[in-house]
């Protein structure tokens, strides 16, 4: 039996030490043993993008990727998005657009237009579902998530003018 | 998911070492995307994992008047995130655009698609096209081996016990030349190839005919293919539709394409041919520094 190690990793801006096995996904130790149950499980192979977390400033699916990999790594979650009881515009965006039915793609959504609006401010309709491609929802058809994409970006582009 | 050891070694000596000592029961792990979901699956039951992502060499990605050097653990986001690597290798990063989604290219590398060894893989008629030779390290020290040689059945390749994918090593491309790859999905994007073609092309001075070329098929055979005869055919031969459909139906001669849920044996083969014309024409564009007519996942 593979003992367990201790990670050291910085969450959402905090530093976090925490227990896990070889066997467990950063999916699992998030959820399982750090309480953030923000990040969702959806297919665990890498299809859906449900578990998209940033680490290292790259958006990646949690569920491939082992816990004790992130030792040293800087994580973002959905927890880190918005800013105490203030949204951003991303999450203003799919709350007012619609954008989500039963909401379980959701965070990975958010979590993978966070990083292309860090990446291209003011993408095409067509970089938007490319960008999104590995994210996947059984729920809406996608037209309203990718207008509300849009609409964040307007919205950031409008702020930092 | 089975229990595992994890090691993460710093030199390429100890990885080789564990690999070694752990007789077949240790895999490498760089970007995990297949690995992993294959250990969850119990499709491998490894007993040691061993990250290969903090050895220096396997990190390696350098470009310069003696070709390119690509490290077997670089993310495929790093490559085509390398503006000179776009322009002078297009082939490499047209594949690393389009395997799997933006998450998985954050981690997934160009070695460990190799590795793999699938059918269908992505990055291989690339590797091919552009002249890639694979270094592989080992307990009796390096070897080399082209590219057209790595894959020898799907899922299986010359990789010895013991042995690791270090780098994969391309040589200077020349003036006049060009490449490209792409493949046929029924979608845009995220998507197993029901047919890939990989292409390089070297023209003469004036652009008008072709120099040398080589071209690579996936998808249609146990192993991705460098199909030498239809590389050949181009060869001192004009650029124009009468010697691009002479490479094509030699390059359908070598294809045993299977009949699966993608497309049909017949299927296929027609599809190398619509795919040799499109890809052969985007590297010759390419080549004379012209706009190609291409977005990636389409």
């Amino acid at each position: 039996m593979a003992k367990k190690r201790v990670v050291t990793t910085t969450i959402n801006g905090d530093t976090h030490d925490f227990l896990c096995k070889p066997q467990q996904t950063l999916l699992e130790a998030l959820r399982d043993v750090l309480g953030l149950t923000g990040t969702k499980e959806g297919c665990s192979n890498g299809n859906c993008g449900a578990c998209t977390v940033q680490m290292d400033g790259r958006p990646v699916d949690s569920c491939l990727v082992l816990a004790v990999e992130v030792e040293g790594a800087e994580l973002k979650t959905i927890e880190g998005v918005a800013c105490g009881n203030h949204l951003d515009e991303v999450q203003g965006a799919f709350l007012e657009g619609a954008a989500l039915q039963c909401g379980i793609c959701t965070p990975g959504f958010i979590m993978q237009t966070e990083s292309l609006l860090e990446e291209n401010p003011t993408p095409s309709e067509e970089e938007i579902r490319f960008y999104l491609s590995g994210n996947l929802c059984r729920c809406t058809g996608y037209d309203k998530i990718v207008k509300a994409v849009q609409d964040a970006a307007e919205q950031r582009q409008t702020a930092n003018a | 998911m089975r229990d595992f050891e994890y090691e993460a070694p710093t030199t390429l000596s100890t990885a080789i070492e564990l690999l070694a000592q752990q007789d077949g029961s240790a895999k490498p792990l760089a970007g995990g995307t297949d690995l992993i979901d294959h250990v969850r699956t119990g499709r491998l039951e490894p007993d040691l994992l061993i990250d290969v992502k903090k050895i220096n060499e396997l990190n390696v990605l350098e470009l310069n008047g003696d070709g390119l050097r690509l490290g077997a653990a670089v993310p495929c986001y790093k490559i085509y995130g390398t503006p000179e690597i776009s322009q002078q290798y297009a082939a490499l990063t047209d594949s690393c655009r389009i395997i799997g989604g933006i998450q998985i290219q954050s981690r997934a590398s160009v070695g460990g698609n190799l590795c793999n060894s699938g059918p269908a893989a992505d990055s291989i008629p690339s590797l091919i096209v552009l002249g890639g030779v694979c270094v592989i390290a080992g307990p009796n020290g390096t070897r080399e081996v082209a590219a057209e040689d790595f894959c020898t059945a799907p899922g299986k390749n010359v990789l010895e016990a013991g042995e690791l994918l270090v780098e994969i090593k391309f040589p200077a491309r020349a003036a006049n030349s060009g490449s490209h790859y792409r493949r046929f999905i029924p979608r845009n994007e995220m998507d197993i190839a029901v047919v890939s073609v990989g292409a390089s092309v070297e023209l003469d001075e004036n652009q008008q005919n072709f120099g040398s070329a080589r071209i690579a098929l996936g998808a249609v055979a146990a192993t991705p293919l460098f199909a030498q005869a239809a590389s050949d055919a181009l060869a001192g031969q004009p650029v124009n539709a009468e010697s691009i459909a002479n490479a094509a139906a030699a390059a359908k001669e070598i294809a045993t394409p299977i009949t699966d849920m993608r497309g049909t044996a017949e299927y296929r083969t027609h599809l190398i041919g619509v795919l040799i014309e499109r890809v052969i024409n985007a590297a010759v564009s390419q080549a004379r520094g012209e706009a190609i007519c291409y977005k990636p996942g389409h």
